[in-house]
């Protein structure tokens, strides 16, 4: 009995080795496990036995049943595999390197430093304001202090409309507005287009975009305003900043400053930007002018504040090394385009 | 403006102080210094001498062979000067020394030695006379070095005049020592003048005044002139300072000008004795001493003697009584003019002179009597002789008020944020000139007249007078202890900040910036009026002189400029434009969203979809609200729309009593425009009233359970006319609700070329229930239900 089922094994394996496919590991199946398989017949064989003879081989002949059955299932997977990678390994390799193109069109590069200041000023708890583009000469000068015949109004700098209106010239138009929104205590920044007659070239634009922002509190002073400045500049331009504040004239404060940053580009060394003078003149910024904070609406006696005018569009040029300030207004794709940044 | 150390040295005792840091300080406390630099430096070594012979060269024309004595020795010289004689005395560059940009030494002229150079004034640096050499008075000694007669050396700064607007008082030297002794700690030494006192018993010029915008007027008549020339010191001086010498009383007027800030003007006597200040009723010629003939309006003031003009009043004077050779005796103007009446004549002539500038400043009527002492002073120190034949005559019109200014300690902290000691405070108020009273702890400060006619006026007035002095850069800097309040953006900004990411980043769009007005010329190219309702006044062109109405057009002058960018591609900008004019005759200014998309002739189905489809986004983003489409084929059709393709954009929320809103246009670009810019291209545009769409914005709606139960889909193909439009189908649908329908969806459209004029429409109806699955008896009635409602438009339902 032992003997036949050695024998048995031998050949199983040896069949085994043979077999490729399902079929033929199907063919062994039914070899050695069909109804007249091999090891049928054995078990059938059993009848003849007797007592502890039969039990032995009962066991014996089983436990080879299940040793070629569990060996046939398998041989089965592991065919299954190969016939799988197979197929896989004759599937289309697809070409990576073809272009897929993209659906990323572009932000004006104003949008897009017009956004980082908003965030960075509305993290400060700064309102982001808009404001008209035509106003009325009363928004653009009497309610910032600028008096009826003051130069700044002059015709060669202003573009008057024939109804009496103008294109704002400054961001300072929206001041008032503001101060009658929000009342002081107040927190705001407006961005937004202004409008000068001049001619254009590499640096003078007509359009251009300016950020003005104030805040206005009890007991806002100069100290707070040089900190407050330098501070968000130093997060504008990513790098510790030093201001410097020189006297300046605007009539909408008192007293006015330019505001110079030391020359993040050179570190103060003197570059092209600087134009070799470690210092640049940034913005105009000042405390707000009592006259400014009267007209609107707010008490000059209980409430001080500063305000501050960017220009965006300078900004924008430094910061993305443009230097033709002409780009910004020609609506040309192959410039534009570049600009990808959410 | 340049300014003269040398000069402001005569007011301030400048030893000692270091020129860069004093610039520095002038930048950082007053104004911005544009740039410095000493002057004579190139100048070393050039001496008095004399010529005492002067041949001809052999070989040249022009050169001469001069013998200069030098006081110790005696030269060789070759010179080319024209006025090269015997007798007179020159300046002449020593070898070794420096002169003309250049380094003397002694070379070779045309085969003869020359041992050092005489020089013109221009080589030395103090005039642009090139003509000759510069003769010497005859009294100078020999060999004395010329840097100890004249002033050669100086340190010059120049400032932005610009930053001196609002500074009447900075537009002499004299201001300008002020400040450096403020900013210096140093002493402003009083201003030397000649008393007028002992001439009140003189006759009085008569004067008179007939219009407000001169407020004041003062004249003094002095003869017996005998000096024609002006000192070189002087003349060297209004050189440097941009100006130059003409002759003595002319020289003395500009020379106050530029000490004082006051302009001042010298007419012949014989010419005018007496003042009228007037304007004219009829525009007339006037021949100003720049020899040009002007044509003078009414609205500027005139200077005139027995009813003839003879000077435009703080502009310029006039030919005809301008100081000549022969002057004798003149009648000296100091006058002080309304800046604004001054600036108006400026433009209107087109003449913008060094005292028109000053007095567009605002100057201190105050400062006419001072300046006539001063000049007065300057002139009999040069020409004793001078006879002065009038008093002071003065007509003064118009006071500025005296200002007293009240503050106090708190209010000086309150304002900078910093500890700046009372000391201090008086002291740096003091060094400018600011009369200050203690009182208990208010300063009670006197602002003297320079600084009274504007720049000074309020209190916070005084803290920049005390802040720039303290300096800027020693302000410590100071957070703010202010109460923490919430910013939310305002809808309308998410909008927009929404809508442009949407176009950017989901439909590969490009965003402009285009200009307010119209591109009139690239419309007038494309076949389209440049239409708006206002215009600017004063416009360089009238191509872009209309404020547009609309985006499209300006986006699509952006589209032809980039027709060869792509096959296909979109531009679009929020900007603003004016849509009418209110009651008030104020402009209607909206935000509006354009876009313009470019394609290949033949895709305009596909681009007005796309279109349509970023409305739709743009909706779905809003929440609440839908758009839909209308067109009325005899509506208005704008210029640049196809007749027969442009559709109303409409808003509906889901309140049924609010109106639907028309919020804007989506239109093919009229074939004929897109032509002229390429016929090979397809454009369509979209024009959204940005301010319509964002009040309908709405908060977050509540969130609705998904169903779960299945849902079950039936697909239905309808064969209708072609012209049976998509929105007629969803129309019957509506007319026939089922609580069952959940959905439905356009699978697609298909036209068999071979059934002219209809077209199958498979559509795909999901139904379901939120509470169960439902049975196949509903599903199928309402299948039919759906097979059969189509019959009214003519359908046939395959299948």
């Amino acid at each position: 009995m032992s003997e036949k089922i050695d024998e048995l094994k031998q050949t199983f394996q040896e069949d085994m080795d043979k077999a490729q496919n399902t079929e033929d590991l199907e063919n062994i199946r039914v070899k050695y496990l069909g109804k007249k398989g091999t090891i049928t017949e054995l078990l059938k064989g059993m009848r003849n036995m007797q007592g502890d003879e039969r039990k032995e081989a009962g066991k014996r002949i089983n436990l080879l049943k299940a040793q070629v059955s569990e060996s046939i299932q398998e041989r089965g997977k592991q065919i299954q595999k190969e016939m799988e990678k197979r197929l896989l390994m004759a599937d289309r390799r697809v070409d990576i390197s073809l272009p897929a193109g993209n659906n990323i069109g572009s932000l004006h590069p104003i949008t897009i430093v017009q956004r980082e200041l908003e965030e960075i000023f509305s993290s400060m708890g700064f309102a982001v304001e808009d404001y008209n583009e035509v106003v009325t000469e009363y928004q653009n000068f009497e309610a910032v202090n600028v008096p009826k015949n003051h130069p700044a109004r002059d015709m060669q700098d202003t573009y008057y409309l024939d109804n009496g209106e103008l294109l704002k010239t400054q961001t300072s138009a929206a001041q008032n507005y503001i101060l009658r929104k929000y009342g002081a205590p107040c927190r705001a920044i407006f961005p937004g287009r202004c409008f000068r007659n001049e001619a254009l070239d590499a640096s003078h634009e007509n359009t251009f975009f300016q950020m003005e922002g104030m805040m206005v509190d009890k007991d806002i002073s100069v100290a707070n305003l040089i900190y407050f400045m330098e501070t968000m500049l130093s997060e504008v331009f990513q790098t510790d900043i030093t201001v410097r504040l020189r006297p300046g004239f605007f009539p909408f404060t008192e007293p006015s400053f330019e505001l110079d940053i030391h020359c993040p580009f050179c570190g103060g060394k003197g570059c092209a930007t600087c134009k070799h003078g470690g210092w640049i003149e940034l913005c105009p910024c000042g405390m707000i002018h009592p006259n400014v904070l009267k007209m609107g609406g707010v008490d000059p006696d209980k409430y001080t504040g500063f305000a501050f005018g960017l220009g965006l569009t300078r900004l924008a040029m430094m910061k993305f090394d443009i230097n033709d300030i002409r780009v910004l207004n020609s609506g040309n794709l192959k410039a534009l385009d570049q600009f990808t940044i959410l | 403006m340049f300014l003269s150390m040398n000069w402001i040295g005569d007011f301030v005792d400048l030893t000692g102080v270091d020129m860069d840091d004093l610039m520095h300080k002038f930048t950082m406390g007053t104004a911005e210094v544009e740039g410095y630099q000493w002057v004579g430096k190139d100048v070393q070594d050039v001496v008095v001498g004399k010529i005492i012979s002067c041949e001809k060269h052999p070989d040249s024309r022009k050169l001469h062979l001069l013998k200069v004595d030098v006081g110790d020795k005696v030269l060789d010289i070759v010179c080319g000067a024209p006025n090269a004689r015997v007798g007179i005395k020159v300046p002449v560059a020593l070898p070794g020394g420096k002169a003309g940009g250049m380094d003397i030494e002694p070379r070779m002229l045309a085969g003869c030695i020359s041992n050092g150079m005489c020089c013109s004034q221009k080589e030395l640096g103090v005039s642009d006379d090139h003509s000759g050499l510069w003769e010497l008075p005859e009294d100078l000694p020999l060999g004395k070095d010329l840097k100890e007669i004249y002033e050669i050396d100086d340190f010059i700064f120049e400032v932005d005049n610009k930053s001196l607007t609002n500074r009447p008082d900075l537009w002499g030297h004299y201001g300008i020592a002020r400040e450096v002794a403020a900013l210096t700690g140093r002493t402003l030494k009083p201003y030397q003048t000649h008393s007028l006192d002992a001439y009140e018993s003189l006759p009085e010029v008569p004067i008179s005044v007939e219009d407000d915008s001169c407020y004041r007027y003062s004249a003094m008549a002095i003869s017996n002139i005998t000096v024609p020339k002006s000192p070189e010191n002087m003349q060297i001086r209004l050189y440097r300072c941009g100006m130059r010498g003409i002759n003595l009383l002319t020289d003395l007027t500009n020379y106050l000008m530029l000490e004082l800030g006051q302009p001042m003007h010298a007419y012949d006597y014989k010419r005018v004795s007496q003042i009228e200040v007037k304007k004219f009723d009829q525009p007339f010629q006037f021949t100003t001493l720049d020899d040009k003939v002007r044509t003078v309006g009414t609205d500027t003031l005139m200077i005139c003697s027995q009813g003839k003009p003879v000077c435009v009043a703080g502009i310029m004077g006039g030919q005809e009584s301008e100081i000549v050779d022969d002057t004798d005796s003149f009648l000296l103007e100091c006058a002080n003019f309304d800046s604004m009446s001054v600036r108006k004549s400026t433009q209107a002539l087109g003449l913008r002179t060094d005292a028109a500038l000053r007095y567009e400043k605002t100057l201190d009527p105050e400062m006419t009597r001072t300046a006539v002492a001063r000049y007065l002073k300057l002139l009999l120190e040069i020409d004793p002789d001078v006879k002065v034949i009038s008093r002071f005559s003065d007509c003064y019109k118009k006071h500025y008020p005296h200002r007293v200014i009240t503050i106090d300690k708190d209010y000086v902290d309150r304002y900078t944020g910093i500890d700046i000691s009372e000391d201090r405070i008086t002291k740096t108020l003091t060094d400018l000139g600011f009369g200050v009273t203690r009182r208990g702890k208010d300063f009670i400060v006197d602002v003297p007249s320079y600084r009274a006619t504007k720049d000074v006026t309020i209190p916070a007035d005084l803290i920049e007078e005390i802040s720039r002095i303290y300096g800027y850069d020693n302000f410590a800097k100071k957070t703010t202890r202010a109460a923490i309040h919430p910013i939310t953006m305002t809808p309308e900004h998410r909008l927009h900040r929404g809508v442009k990411n949407l176009l950017a980043f989901s439909y590969g769009s490009h965003e402009v910036h285009t200009y307010i007005w119209n591109d009139g010329k690239t419309l007038g190219q494309l076949g389209l009026s440049n239409k708006g309702i206002l215009h600017l006044t004063n416009a360089v062109s009238p191509d872009i002189d209309t404020i547009r109405e609309e985006m499209v057009p300006s986006l699509i002058c952006v589209a032809a400029k980039n027709k060869t960018y792509a096959q296909e591609f979109s531009v679009f900008e929020i900007g603003s434009v004016v849509t009418g004019l209110d009651k008030d005759n104020l402009a209607i200014e909206e935000k509006h969203l354009g876009v313009v998309l470019v394609g290949q002739k033949g895709s305009e189905e596909k681009l007005v979809m796309r279109a349509k489809s970023i409305c739709e986004s743009i909706a779905k983003m809003l929440r609440g609200i839908s758009f839909y489409y209308t067109n009325d084929e005899s509506g208005d059709v704008k210029e640049w729309e196809h007749p027969y393709n442009a559709f109303t954009v409409m808003a509906a929320d889901e309140d049924p009593i609010t109106p639907d809103l028309n919020v804007g246009r989506i239109a093919i670009v009229h074939p004929s425009v897109s032509a002229k810019i390429n016929k090979k291209l397809a454009l369509v545009g979209i024009e959204l009233n940005m301010d319509a769409i964002w009040p309908l914005t709405r908060i977050m709606p509540k969130f609705q359970e998904p169903s779960r139960f299945p849902s079950i889909t039936a697909d239905i193909t309808y064969q209708v006319d072609s012209s049976v439009r998509y929105s007629e189908f969803m129309r019957v649908i509506a007319q026939h609700p089922s609580q069952l329908l959940k959905d439905t969806e356009l699978m697609g459209i298909y036209e068999d070329p071979d059934v002219k004029g209809k077209k199958a429409v498979t559509i795909r109806y999901t139904f379901g229930a939120d509470d169960r699955t439902l049975t196949s008896e509903e599903v199928t009635d309402a299948i039919e239900m759906y097979r059969g409602v189509m019959r009214e438009l003519g359908a046939m339902v395959e299948g």
